[in-house]
């Protein structure tokens, strides 16, 4: 059972709420899909069991021993890649175009190391994680990669809980594609209404029911009614309203999850949405 | 005629990968001969579109039958444009796969599974 | 000269900023956070302008293609294949790089275009805005985000990016000569502004760090940036009502208290980034 935890807009409690949920969850597999800013470890110790290599996608260099420089690999890159007969790795996609029209046979394409994933034991399950490398593309592929490896140590009744990245693209269709739920983080702000739509839409695309959160819910109330309004209309699950507490900042703070502060009241409604959201996916 | 299986190992007692786009290996067994063979799958090693270069392996082998757990969205578009017949299986021993294909005890994949989204 | 408006975290405050210095800054103001594009809720443009980003994707003339399988060959993406009843193309796995038609013998693949998105201009509080939005279920920003970077005009541009340190924020930086990073005092906001930090400097160009939802005090992220001698613009403090404007999708710049806050940030930023 895959559940993955998304938000559209970016900082509206994703990983808080992941990792609380995780939590309360106990048995539990997690895997932090937020590879461009994967922060859900910093919760943990653990103890790291495995260490792979991740290759994404490859790019192009020139032999300069063999470059002629006339310049077809320029004319020929759709991405702007090719300058001065040098490839700038940032821009290259590894279409391998050049390499096609190169008649001095001066191009090759390699692969690119774009991260380290691991897998670390913590006491109640593993999390699969990765360090990304800085401006690298193919975070899609790398999210597909660290569920696949969240697979090897779960079986088909684990709980795997996802913290998804913000948007819609890439990344965010890799998480959610083979997910039996999602669970949507919202706040009540006209972006996060906007964003909410948008991923709502997104979800649906890839045939996923999402149920819907909405964090920190009394900042506006106005506009948390709207968001219930479009919920409505659109006859989605709320499972939870979050109210703003200031414990939340401090348990970022520490480090440790929310749901380990008794007098959080956002813990305690977490507490009672894992309730909800237990009895909908099981 | 040739059936290729999705496999973890690379022996006909290795049990069949759930996974077909992202299976380790393939057994193909040529029925006439008898004689099998196995491949590494391309797509193990692609970018996205793993079920696309793996459909694309098989048919470039000159498979007839394939036999998998189940074929996704992609996969499943080109295994069905090129004719070749797919056919769904437990993770069993190859061996067992290939008995109970003979046995007609398996039955024809009629449609995709859900999508593993490789990315980009 | 384009200032690109960036944070590894999301959340942390890119959209606020960027729409209140462009009207500090009198300056254009350009949302590149095509996934989630939320600027003009804020400066409510009267878009009067909407053009569509198209890719290119392969077509086969069936007459002339023998499936001979030279262009699924070439292909990187496994965006096509050959099936032995013709080339089958999955458009949402190509690039739109081009490669296939190159290796095709019979002049049998040709390109056609569709849309993954669009841009929208129009002036909203007395400044020029334009937004790229990318189609729900299209999984590549990048085209949009190229699309409305490689025509900007205008003295002075400042670059709404998307959250993250991959391909959609180095596509957005290729583009920019200075860059402000955007963060809050947290661990989490640290982390990521780290990746942020590490990711400017591969572009080489001058940038400054604003710190958002401050407490005021000494904390993690201004003793980094004193350690790493990184320019710290200026900061927002954490305020209530700020956040309860912003839950409304008002400007800040418009009253009095805060004018004086952007105002503060837009002069701290001609000095970091040194334009003149």
């Amino acid at each position: 059972m895959d559940l993955v935890v998304l938000s559209g807009k970016g900082g509206t409690g994703k990983t808080t709420i992941a990792a609380a949920l995780s939590e309360l969850a106990q048995e539990v597999t997690r895997v932090d899909c937020d590879v461009d800013a994967a922060n859900l470890h910093l919760y943990y110790d653990g103890k790291g069991i495995a260490r792979e290599d991740f290759y994404g996608g490859k790019v192009a260099y020139v032999d300069k021993n063999k470059c002629t420089k006339c310049g077809h690999c320029e004319r020929v890159c759709r991405f702007d890649a090719i300058e001065n007969f040098k490839v700038n790795p940032l821009a290259c996609e590894g279409c391998g175009a050049c390499i096609l029209v190169c008649s001095q046979d001066a191009i090759a394409l390699k692969p690119e190391k774009d991260g380290d994933a691991y897998i670390t034991q913590l006491d109640d399950g593993i999390l699969s994680r990765a360090d990304m490398e800085i401006g690298s593309d193919g975070s899609g592929m790398l999210i597909t990669l660290l569920r696949r490896n969240a697979r090897k140590y779960s079986n088909d009744e684990t709980l795997t809980i996802i913290d998804g990245s913000p948007g819609i693209g890439c990344p965010v269709i890799a998480s959610i594609t083979g997910s039996d739920a999602a669970l949507i983080v919202t706040e009540p702000t006209q972006s996060g209404l906007s964003d909410l739509r948008r991923v709502v839409k997104l979800a649906r695309h890839f045939g996923i029911e999402p149920m819907v959160c909405i964090n920190k819910y009394d900042i506006n109330e106005d506009v948390s009614s709207q968001i219930e309004d479009f919920i409505g209309e659109e006859g989605l699950q709320l499972v939870g309203k979050i109210p703003f507490d200031d414990v939340v900042m401090k348990s970022i703070h520490e480090l440790k999850p929310i749901v380990y502060y008794e007098e959080s009241s956002a813990a305690k409604a977490i507490s009672n949405m894992w309730g909800t959201i237990k009895r909908m996916i099981f | 005629m040739k059936i290729a299986i999705s496999a973890t190992g690379q022996t006909i007692d290795s049990m069949l990968d759930k996974r077909f786009g992202r299976c380790q290996y393939f057994i193909i067994q040529d029925t006439e001969t008898g004689e099998v063979e196995t491949v590494k799958n391309n797509g193990l090693t692609s970018e996205g579109g793993a079920g696309i270069a793996a459909s694309q392996q098989l048919i470039d082998e000159g498979v007839d039958v394939i036999i998998t757990d189940n074929l996704g969205p992609n996969a499943f578009e080109v295994i069905e444009r090129s004719g070749i017949k797919a056919y769904k299986c437990d993770e069993i021993a190859i061996r067992y796969a290939l008995e109970k294909y003979g046995n007609g005890e398996l039955l024809e994949i009629q449609e995709s599974g859900p999508a593993h989204h490789g990315g980009h | 000269m384009n200032i690109a408006v960036l944070s590894g975290k999301g959340g942390t405050g890119k959209t606020t900023i960027s729409t209140n210095l462009a009207l500090a800054l009198n300056a254009n103001y350009i949302d590149c956070d095509v996934e989630e594009p939320n600027g003009f809720l804020f400066l409510k443009p009267n878009i009067d302008n909407t053009k569509k980003v198209m890719v290119e994707y392969p077509v086969i003339d069936e007459d002339k293609c023998t499936d001979c399988g030279a262009c699924v060959d070439v292909c990187q993406f496994n965006a096509l294949a050959s099936t032995g009843n013709g080339i089958l193309l999955f458009e949402k796995l190509c690039h739109g790089c081009g490669a296939c038609k190159i290796p095709c013998k019979y002049g049998a693949l040709d390109y056609a275009e569709r849309e993954v998105g669009r841009i929208q201009r129009g002036m909203g509080h007395g400044i020029n805005c334009s937004r790229g939005i990318l189609n729900v279920g299209e999984p590549m920003a990048v085209p949009v985000i190229r699309s409305i970077l490689r025509n900007l005009e205008g003295r002075l541009n400042i670059i709404d990016c998307p959250p993250g340190t991959s391909c959609n924020v180095v596509t957005s930086l290729r583009y920019a000569d200075g860059a402000v990073l955007v963060t809050e005092p947290t661990k989490f906001g640290l982390h990521d502004l780290e990746r942020a930090v590490e990711l400017v400097s591969m572009f080489g160009i001058s940038f400054g760090v604003i710190i958002n939802k401050d407490d005021g005090e000494e904390n993690i992220v201004k003793s980094y940036c004193e350690d790493r001698q990184i320019e710290i613009i200026g900061t927002i403090p954490y305020s209530d009502s700020i956040a309860f404007a912003y839950s409304k999708g008002e400007m800040l710049y418009t009253t009095q208290d805060n004018r004086v806050i952007f105002d503060s940030l837009a002069r701290g930023l001609g000095e970091v980034l040194e334009w003149t």
